[in-house]
């Protein structure tokens, strides 16, 4: 097994999963065996699991500044973004005759995949809307664009392949006008920005715990008070009739922990990060030949770095990075070898052969400047490597 | 590593034995809309090497190789159809994608070794050069399609299996508690999944696909082929001409792009060229030797003399008639259990 704690390998892939936060942890750990009740029984096991559930719904509520009964929990980030756009979508289908998804092409595959099974199987159109190089939407291109049968509008809020932020109060602000639901996939954002769902006006909004030190296989999705849809599993009541299925109690109380550190310690958190990033940023381009920073420069998630390399195979990249006790990430890569350039950067307006080349270098809370130190001593030496081998 | 109970036990042993081992496999070409297809490498059989390698707590990479093997192996295989021959693209694939593309990859994550599941020997005697040994496993012996090694892969080479019968590696493969599954030791080229090579090649190289005369030694016709790369020498079925003798593929003739048939008397010849010979020793034998001569992976020995004609080039001089020589395929030379080297059937 390998662990965080491993001297001889360093994990810069944060955007991909977090360690969870011992705190959070031990949080959660009396809700498996000591208080194991369902919430829906009648019974004080029962009460005490309700109990449990309606604290972290109200502590979630608060974070995102919206009311209690707006938040649902669900599965998973994906899951989120499956509900908020298949539930609003068919509700908008049957309340006004709504069939056109807009969105960009540089969604997470949640959302983009989502949107293509609903065009395939159940007729509706998908419009896409065109991002600038840095893969930025312009609100101007999403207010052109909205019609009185637009179903949904879904921009991600910071992209998890090349870290840009989006403009999501803007272009919420415009779908209000038009009275379309707005929804975002707040995954990678929440661990890092505001997720405040009035400023951002959303009516849907996806986050997923394990970005932000919590547990895998929990997520919660925003849903404004009075935006139509429907749930898209059935079964109880449970989550206002929105979701089905016995309350995960211990990892929903481990998304509220974990989301109300998030909040509580961002500027700490970022304070520590943004300057590591920004210098590893600064050190690749200027002592890496053909490298490009992929994703706006600014307006991007702070743990967050993405570069393609000319004449670099990403895969043969990080499979060097890892033997040398690197992880990291890549849009292109595949675990199975059938490497596909990265449909954000094609999107972006990457020429093909660049986007095979790509690296994503993401920090988090345990990322010390010595392992940054380390990373642009070795990274160096391995494109080079590479090069020599993909040549 | 492929998943399979070979590549699976010579990993294990390898850690056993206390290298430093990663696993890794090759994501070899598949037509387009078929890429799951691929015999060598299936999303099960990738499944399955994963779990192996996670037993055995190495790392595991899947490397494309997609590119490197269409151009080298799939062009290769096209184009020895067009030139009239019957190739053997996995001699060229061992060459050229696992020893050279893969373990490229393989030295650049640090590797010393290339290690396969292939069952062959090799051997260093005392001051002397590297041989490639048949494996103990008479049945299993791999030697064949790795005749293409040269001193300097050998050096850099092991095959964990080549002392173990196939019986013992299953019963390894249980011992070390390895998610294997059982393969079938299908022939088939990888790329072509289920399909036959016909199907292929009317796809992928329609020029190959020429009709023209079936003749008689004597120039009587007999009907009309299908394209001469859908024939080998000695096919007896599938020719579709009625005789009352059984009638044998004998001969293709590229100029008149006729299939020549005969009676089995007219196969068979004692005599063949072998070229692009890869001698393991490195050099020809100055001489002419006696050796025992395979002419395909799964053919017996055939006694025969070989003369080498220049250092790539030798005359096979077998002492029985042999009936199904095969251009394309190759003739690989044994002093007993010792690999020679081989080369290419003209």
């Amino acid at each position: 097994m390998i662990l965080l704690t491993d001297k001889s390998k360093i994990y810069l892939d944060y955007a991909a999963t977090t360690p969870v936060d011992p705190r959070v942890l031990e949080a959660m750990l009396p809700y498996f065996s000591d208080s194991f009740g369902n919430s829906s029984s009648v019974h004080s096991y029962g009460q005490d699991a309700e109990n449990a559930l309606e604290s972290a719904r109200e502590s979630v509520a608060a974070l995102l500044n919206c009311h209690p009964n707006e938040v649902i929990f669900t599965s998973c980030g994906s899951e989120s973004d499956n509900l908020a756009i298949r539930g609003a979508a068919f509700a908008a289908r049957n309340t006004r005759q709504a069939n056109k998804i807009l969105i960009s092409p540089v969604e997470h595959h949640a959302v983009t995949n989502t949107a293509q099974q609903l065009a395939k199987l159940h007729n509706f159109n998908i419009e896409f809307l065109p991002v600038d190089e840095y893969g930025l939407v312009d609100p101007a291109d999403v207010k052109e664009r909205l019609r009185q049968d637009t179903a949904i509008v879904s921009i991600i809020y910071a992209n998890n392949e090349i870290g840009t932020i989006n403009n999501i109060s803007a272009i919420g602000a415009l779908c209000q006008e038009r009275n379309v639901p707005f929804h975002t996939d707040a995954v990678q954002a929440a661990a890092y920005l505001s997720a405040d769902t009035k400023a951002l006006n959303v009516d849907l909004l996806s986050i997923g715990a394990h970005k932000f030190y919590g547990p895998k296989g929990i997520g919660a999705l925003y849903i404004k008070d009075g935006t139509p849809i429907y749930p898209m599993m059935t079964g109880g009541a449970q989550e206002f009739g929105l979701r089905p299925g016995t309350h995960n109690i211990p990892y929903i109380v481990g998304l509220a922990k974990a989301l109300e550190y998030a909040v509580e310690e961002r500027e700490h958190r970022v304070g520590h990060i943004l300057p590591m990033r920004d210098h590893l940023i600064g050190m690749v381009l200027e002592y890496i030949q053909g490298s490009y920073l992929t994703g706006h420069p600014i307006l991007r998630m702070p743990n967050h770095a993405s570069f393609v390399f000319e004449g670099v195979d990403g895969n043969a990249l990080l499979l060097m990075l890892d033997v040398e006790g690197f992880a990291c990430s890549s849009g292109s890569a595949c675990k199975t070898g059938d490497p596909e350039p990265s449909g954000v950067l094609l999107a972006a307006g990457m020429p093909k052969d660049l986007a095979t080349g790509s690296l994503r270098v993401t920090l988090g809370t345990k990322t010390t400047a010595e392992q940054i130190e380390r990373f642009l001593d070795i990274l160096p030496k391995v494109t080079k490597r590479v090069r020599q081998y993909s040549s | 590593m492929s998943g399979g109970v070979d590549s699976s036990v010579a990993a294990a042993l390898l850690v056993q034995q206390g290298y430093e081992v990663i696993g890794m496999m090759l994501r070899l070409w598949s037509e387009a809309g078929m890429e799951a297809g691929n015999r060598c490498c299936t999303p099960d059989s990738m499944a399955l090497a994963r779990r192996v390698a996670a037993r055995l707590g190495i790392p595991f990479y899947a490397v494309d190789a997609q590119g490197v093997f269409y151009d080298r192996v799939v062009n290769y295989f096209m184009d020895g159809y067009e030139e009239g021959i019957t190739p053997n693209p996995c001699l060229v694939c061992n060459r050229n994608i696992r020893w050279d593309f893969l373990f490229e990859r393989a030295k650049s994550l640090g590797a010393d070794y290339l290690a396969t599941g292939h069952y062959a020997r090799i051997d260093k005697e005392e001051g002397k050069k590297f041989q490639l040994l048949r494996a103990i496993d008479s049945k299993k012996d791999q030697s064949y399609v790795l005749h293409v090694l040269n001193q300097d892969l050998l050096t850099q080479t092991l095959f964990p299996l080549g002392l173990y019968t196939k019986t013992e590696v299953r019963q390894m493969a249980s011992k070390f508690d390895l998610p294997v599954a059982e393969r079938s030791d299908s022939q088939d080229l990888c790329f072509l999944g289920d399909e036959s090579y016909r199907d292929f090649l009317r796809r992928n190289a329609p020029q190959v696909v020429s009709p023209g005369p079936i003749l008689t030694r004597d120039g009587n016709q007999l009907g009309e082929h299908q394209g001469l790369a859908f024939y080998t020498i000695g096919q007896r079925k599938g020719i579709g001409v009625s005789s009352p003798i059984p009638l044998y593929v004998v001969h293709k003739d590229r100029n008149s792009n006729a299939l020549i048939v005969g009676p089995s008397e007219h196969l068979g010849t004692k005599e063949l060229i072998a070229a692009s010979i890869n001698w393991i020793a490195g050099e020809a034998p100055r001489e002419e030797i006696m050796a025992d001569v395979k002419i395909r992976y799964k053919s017996r020995d055939e006694r025969s003399t070989v003369t080498p004609l220049d250092n790539q080039r030798a005359r096979v001089t077998f002492d029985r008639l042999i009936r199904d020589i095969t251009p394309g395929q190759a003739a690989v030379f044994y002093d007993r259990d010792r690999c020679l080297g081989g080369g290419i059937i003209q």
